[in-house]
């Protein structure tokens, strides 16, 4: 049938299976949102800000599995959004991110609100389009969603010229994918495999490290199974938490920066690595010439570049983890697991001398008490997000997590004001849950005007803010490598977070006691409105155990003991 | 780190499309890699285009470099060449007061020739290996060459 360019974009959404997008009109892309108004095949969810558009569309993608849709216009709204595409981009998120530009005949000419997008987006996408014919539309919009969702997943931009939006053509979205240079291995080499399997049933002291791509392959209960079957131990990247459920006996816990000592112990003595979906960052390797320092390493990913870049593999698999454990799990017979009892032994001796742990105050509330308190009074029927920062880390470290895509933050590229608005992306894609985002007052502020979105599209995200009225994690290392210089970090002067919640229409609680906290929750999930619940918490708490940067994992700062 | 940098040559072919040449050079400068030369040009009655890129760094860094040029959607194929037949050319300009005989024997030393001559300047062309190259420019120094010219390598696997 003979469209518009914009009737294209509506029209692939459609057959996509889009049901909700995040986004914000501007003169550029306001073709499209003309066409987005006649229809109701799919929800669109105003945001307040490019940004918000972008973290909401990766949170529903996170909760969901699906691929994210985010609709942005040319120049200022375009670089608005470049956030979440980078962010989306190094944590492996499938999106697709339509931004309006200028019309061809203006590009180039520094027309009003034009911006080199797809310059600027192509090092932070999977890959990007910018479309000259409304004819390429079709072929465009499949590959788009195609690329983002296969392979590694990631985030795929498609820039979109006003006049092709407004231009007539021929739209079959039948087509066949005509991609022949991209074709993502994602099988596993079965003779690696078997090695691999024969390796492990060698092994006297092996471990399984789990990354968030075993999320993104949908591989979590086929790794829960494997693990269960082998009788293995189990370290979790900070992307992984909820792969296996915290009351699983061979989840050791999260390994890295932050992680617990029994974890980094485990990972420093242990003879096999087996990685799943896990790609060796620098936060979880600590010095590299320390890492696993006596360990072959089994390495699956889908994507070649990750395997041997920073840790050498003795069995490379590149594959589609969740094929890869499936065959894993056929050839197990061969592994007994009664064998590794001596080292499922010797890790629990790890977390019995060094459980992770912190000092409760009689005085003032502990920020990790928060999080614990939290995770008893909802444990699974919360899906939990977080901002950026020493909140973060407390979350990953003391929320009991049950399942794959309970938990979602912002990992590789560390992004201030991903949580609430990724917060709303999940509470859209799984709104029968109860949305939670553990935040700090530092990182609320980058995108509290996701208030606005929030009430008016009825998502009933609950922020608790664990105030210390500090950038909390660079007073930290303030604090511990550069002489308690705290520069620049003492946010004292913060606005009223009750006042700022009710004046978009949302509830605000002020919690000074653990009493006053469990009403101002209770309240707020009957309320079922978008809240702040600011948490007045000790200033001066430090996320640990903690590995100093670039430090060896074994050589790792503990938690001071209390003096009596 | 102390592993050895390497000079290599790396072939990519990746379909003719807008930008793709800068998804590549972007691709480069994104993660420090190095790029000592390169040439591209399409491939006769098809719609691919061949890219030659020189660069140099360990082994590792080679390694990332072919498998992130890899990753790229337009990239059909990634070759790092070990047994290879590479050339270069260079074009240079001479005053016409210089010996033209002597440098057209030199430049047929070189698989050369003569390929301009003006009122005031002639041009000579040669196209060889690049250290070969290399000898060839030190040598006609004393020729006073006003100008030269050299490319990018190209290369082939044997």
């Amino acid at each position: 049938m003979q469209i518009s360019g914009a009737q294209m974009v509506i029209e692939a959404l459609i057959a996509e299976g889009v049901d909700t997008v995040f986004g914000y009109p501007g003169g550029a892309i306001m073709n499209v949102y003309d066409e987005i108004y006649k229809q109701d095949n799919f929800k669109h969810i105003l945001t307040r800000h490019e940004q918000a558009a972008v973290h909401a569309a990766e949170g529903y993608s996170k909760a969901s599995g699906k691929v994210g849709v985010a609709m942005i216009t040319s120049g200022p709204g375009f670089t608005n959004a470049v956030t979440g595409l980078a962010d989306a981009y190094m944590d492996s998120i499938p999106l697709v991110v339509i931004s309006g530009q200028v019309p061809m005949s203006l590009i180039g000419t520094d027309a009003f609100q034009e911006i080199d997008a797809v310059g600027i987006s192509r090092s932070c996408t999977k890959h990007n389009y910018l479309v000259t014919n409304a004819s390429d539309l079709p072929r465009v919009l499949k590959e788009a969603f195609h690329i983002a969702a296969s392979g590694r997943p990631g985030p795929v931009h498609v820039d979109i010229p006003k006049d092709v939006t407004a231009e007539i053509a021929e739209f079959d979205y039948s087509i066949e994918l005509g991609l022949e240079t991209y074709k993502p291995n994602v099988k596993g080499n079965p003779r690696q495999i078997k090695k691999a399997i024969a390796a492990i049933a060698k092994a006297k002291r092996p471990l399984f490290y789990i990354g968030g791509g075993v999320i993104n392959a949908n591989a979590g209960y086929e790794v829960r199974e494997l693990i269960k079957k082998t009788g293995i131990p189990a370290v979790e990247t900070f992307m992984a938490r909820g792969v296996l459920s915290h009351d699983d006996k061979l989840l050791v816990g999260m390994l890295g920066m932050h992680g617990s000592y029994a974890s980094n112990m485990a990972m420093s003595e242990t003879d096999l690595v087996i990685g799943l979906g896990a790609r060796f960052d620098d936060r979880v390797t600590g010095k590299l010439s320390e890492f696993a320092k006596n360990a072959s390493v089994i390495h699956v990913d889908i994507d070649p570049a990750s395997i041997s870049k920073l840790v050498n593999a003795d069995y490379p698999i590149v594959g589609d983890v969740k094929n890869v454990v499936k065959e894993m799990l056929e050839l197990s017979t061969s592994i007994n697991s009664n064998k590794y009892e001596p080292w499922r032994e010797t890790v629990a001796n790890f977390a019995e001398l060094h459980p992770l742990v912190y000092h409760e105050d009689t005085d003032r509330i502990k920020p990790q008490w928060v999080v614990e308190r939290v995770g008893e009074l909802l444990g699974d029927d919360a899906n939990i997000s977080t901002d950026v920062g020493q909140h973060q880390m407390w979350t990953a470290q003391f929320y009991p997590f049950s399942r794959p895509r309970q938990f979602i933050s912002s990992g590789g590229l560390g992004t201030m004001g991903f949580g609430f608005p990724a917060a709303m992306g999940v509470k859209a894609a799984s709104p029968d849950k109860i949305s939670i985002n553990f935040t700090g007052d530092g990182s609320i502020l980058m995108n509290c005007q996701e208030l606005m979105t929030a009430v008016e599209q009825k998502l009933p995200v609950i922020n608790i803010i664990l105030n210390n009225n500090y950038l909390g994690m660079v007073r930290q290392w303030q604090t511990l490598f550069y002489d308690k210089r705290h520069s620049e970090t003492d946010l004292s002067v913060q606005p009223d977070f009750v006042l700022l919640a009710e004046a978009f229409g949302g509830v605000g609680y002020r919690v000074t006691t653990k009493e006053e906290f469990d009403a101002a929750l209770k309240d707020a999930i009957e309320k079922n409105i978008v809240a702040f619940i600011d948490v007045v918490v000790e200033r001066l708490e430090n996320v640990m155990p903690m590995v100093p940067s670039g430090g060896s994992l074994f050589n790792m700062m503990l938690l001071e003991r209390k003096e009596k | 780190m102390t592993e050895n940098s390497e000079r290599r040559v790396v072939s990519v072919i990746v379909v003719n499309e807008a930008s793709v040449l800068s998804r590549i050079t972007d691709l480069f400068s994104g993660r420090g890699y190095n790029i000592t030369s390169l040439t591209v040009a399409p491939i006769p009655e098809s719609k691919y285009s061949r890219l030659t890129i020189v660069t140099s760094g360990s082994v590792r860094v080679i390694e990332q470099i072919t498998k992130q040029l890899h990753k790229l959607v337009p990239v059909l194929k990634v070759y790092e060449h070990a047994d290879l037949v590479e050339k270069e050319m260079a074009l240079i300009k001479f005053p016409i007061t210089e010996s033209i005989s002597d440098i057209t024997a030199l430049c047929q030393a070189y698989n050369g020739n003569i390929v301009n001559v003006g009122e005031n300047i002639f041009i000579a062309m040669i196209a060889d290996d690049p250290k070969r190259v290399d000898n060839f420019l030190k040598m006609i120094k004393r020729y006073n060459p006003k100008e030269i010219v050299r490319s990018g390598a190209v290369a082939l696997e044997r």
